[in-house]
């Protein structure tokens, strides 16, 4: 009963408030969608050359995408690569196909390589066994396979910007409630610490249903993100991530006396998240600094967003990290229960 | 029992800050005590104790002769802040509606008491305005209906009259007044010395002691002053000459 005056207080106050709702909602989106086109050239047309002794096989490879060149022999096609005027180059040999990437360019990187998978499988119905049996091999001049596209650092930004928002905005709603004196005037009342945080979680976990259902329709549908699993388990990750973010930001707003130092856990509590929780290779990391990864929410949502959208996995993939991600939350909420302690002892 | 609240030695530090000092008092029923003293003497912190949000480092609170805290007592308690607790983007009807649903009313008696503690403090007319276009006046009187929703048998004002003109600040005395005659045991805080006489009984606060106590009457008599000013002068150890 209490609990349900407080959430609908919470959608009445926050649906008036237009201004932070285009924040929780649109902002994510927009951010996204600048990444977004920084990230994926999905105009960009490769040059790719061909080099092979088999007329056949090049000529076909031609005619299916104006990306490719026919190239003599190998040195040049070598040369012209080194001087970044090819993006790769494709050598059919008798024994092995062979495909060399420039490799610094992530985006043309995978561009080549789309582009060249795609051709070969136009060739494949003539020429099935050689191009079943034969993989090609993948060499790169700069770089490695490891450089990342949006496709690999989308799912990751989509969690984050869902953390970050609902954090600093519940977060603030939550310090709101006390620098105003509606803290104190309610814990006057006979409202249990418990209930005042189960309270903001329904009432704000509302808001977060509607922009977890927006940001990730968004993404798969207009930023054409890759999406190899179910729609239904990303909006649950999301929507576990922004419960974790809730609980978070209004346990850490007991720590603040205003919103100017609400703001000022941005560099202690979201940045290193960025960097700590897969985005950036972990493995490569100064082995004291990799266990951090393991105390922070987004390394879990991130994981989980990934096995769900490249990988294509389903609940066996991401059960653990979904108990994970309510662990954290129970454990935020159990903490600003008694947080809240400081400004009443029952 | 006719004492609705007790005080009894109590103390309160925060951290190695005094800011209560053995104080005792005692409110019995119907009256409208009044705790008197300059800003920073302690008054709100003891109000606080009292209602139940802090506890005392030493001494005991006793409410309707139950040990404070207790979240049962304080459904019986109505408490108005010193600052308008309201939510500014909510109408002053939702705002209501909020607080009447924490203190479990719900349906009828909901609506009912709603449009009473509205009329009580003359806003019917605005209920349906956003409080952030509430004047300071109609804030501190939406917090005072707020206060009253569940007919509270003690009612517990931190300087309800602060920036609030003249006539106001008699229309909400008379309303105290009727609330007394209706039963209701009013504890006021005020640092405005005029304010304390229309009080039944009075205790003077000072950094962090009660330096008298009685009815303004007594406290007049028993320092021969004319004015609470000069009673409260003089218990503060500052002897008003002639």
């Amino acid at each position: 009963m209490r609990i349900r005056a407080l959430v609908k207080r919470i959608i009445r106050q926050f649906g008036r408030d237009k201004r932070t709702l285009a924040m929780m909602f649109l902002a994510p989106l927009l951010i996204l969608t600048l990444v977004n086109l920084v990230f994926s050239g999905n105009d960009y047309v490769p040059k790719i050359a061909v080099v092979s002794k088999q007329q056949q096989i090049a000529e076909k490879l031609i005619e299916a995408d104006k990306a490719f060149t026919l190239y003599k022999n190998s040195d040049d096609a070598m040369n012209d690569l080194e001087n970044a005027e090819l993006d790769a180059v494709i050598e059919f040999n008798p024994s092995s196909t062979k495909i060399t990437l420039e490799g610094s360019n992530p985006t043309a990187n995978k561009m080549a390589l789309m582009t060249i998978e795609k051709a070969l499988k136009t060739l494949n119905p003539k020429n099935e066994q050689t191009q079943t049996v034969i993989k090609p091999e993948i060499d790169y001049l700069h770089g490695s396979s490891d450089m990342e596209t949006f496709d690999y650092i989308g799912p990751f930004l989509i969690g984050f910007f869902i953390f970050f928002f609902v954090f600093l905005i519940a977060g603030v709603s939550f310090l709101r409630e006390r620098t105003t004196g509606t803290l104190e005037r309610l814990l006057a009342t006979p409202l249990r610490r418990w209930e005042m945080v189960v309270g903001y979680v329904l009432g704000f976990g509302i808001f977060t249903v509607i922009q977890s259902a927006i940001i990730v329709t968004f993404s798969i549908y207009v930023l054409d993100i890759i999406m190899a699993g179910a729609i239904w388990f990303v909006m649950l990750i999301t929507l576990m991530l922004s419960v974790t973010a809730l609980s978070l930001g209004t346990l850490l707003s007991a720590f603040a006396k205003n919103e100017l130092q609400m703001i000022q856990f941005i560099p202690l509590v979201i940045v290193p998240q960025v960097f700590f929780s897969g985005l950036f290779s972990i493995e490569t990391m100064t082995d004291w600094l990799q266990p951090l990864s393991v105390i922070m929410p987004l390394t879990y949502g991130g994981q989980a967003l990934r096995d769900i959208m490249i990988q294509g996995g389903g609940w066996a993939q991401i059960y653990d990290e979904v108990l994970v991600l309510a662990g954290f939350s129970l454990l935020f909420m159990m903490l600003n229960v008694l947080a809240l302690k400081k400004h009443r002892k029952l | 029992m006719n004492s609705m609240i007790q005080v009894s030695n109590v103390s309160k530090n925060f951290k190695s800050h005094r800011v209560l000092e053995d104080i005792s008092l005692n409110v019995d029923k119907n009256e409208i005590y009044g705790l008197l003293g300059p800003s920073g003497a302690g008054k709100t912190t003891l109000v606080k104790m009292i209602a139940g949000i802090e506890t005392p480092s030493s001494g005991k609170i006793t409410v309707l002769d139950t040990a404070m805290p207790s979240l049962p007592i304080m459904t019986r308690i109505g408490f108005m802040a010193q600052s308008d607790a309201l939510y500014g983007e909510l109408s002053g009807k939702e705002n209501l509606d909020f607080f009447a649903s924490i203190y479990g009313l719900k349906g009828n008696k909901k609506k009912e008491r709603i449009s009473h503690v509205a009329a009580l403090v003359n806003l019917t007319d605005f209920l349906k305005k956003p409080v952030h276009q509430y004047s300071g006046g109609m804030k501190r009187r939406l917090s005072l209906a707020a206060a009253l929703l569940h007919e509270p048998e003690i009612l517990i004002l931190d300087e309800p009259t602060v920036g609030i003109d003249p006539v106001l600040r008699q229309s909400i005395w008379n309303e105290l007044y009727k609330l007394s005659k209706s039963g209701t045991t009013i504890l006021v805080t005020t640092h405005v010395m005029d304010e304390a006489e229309k009080c039944s009984q009075l205790g003077m606060l000072r950094d962090g002691r009660l330096i008298a106590s009685g009815s303004p009457t007594q406290l007049r008599e028993s320092t021969s002053s004319v004015t609470i000013e000069d009673a409260f002068l003089y218990y503060g150890g500052i002897r008003y000459e002639n």
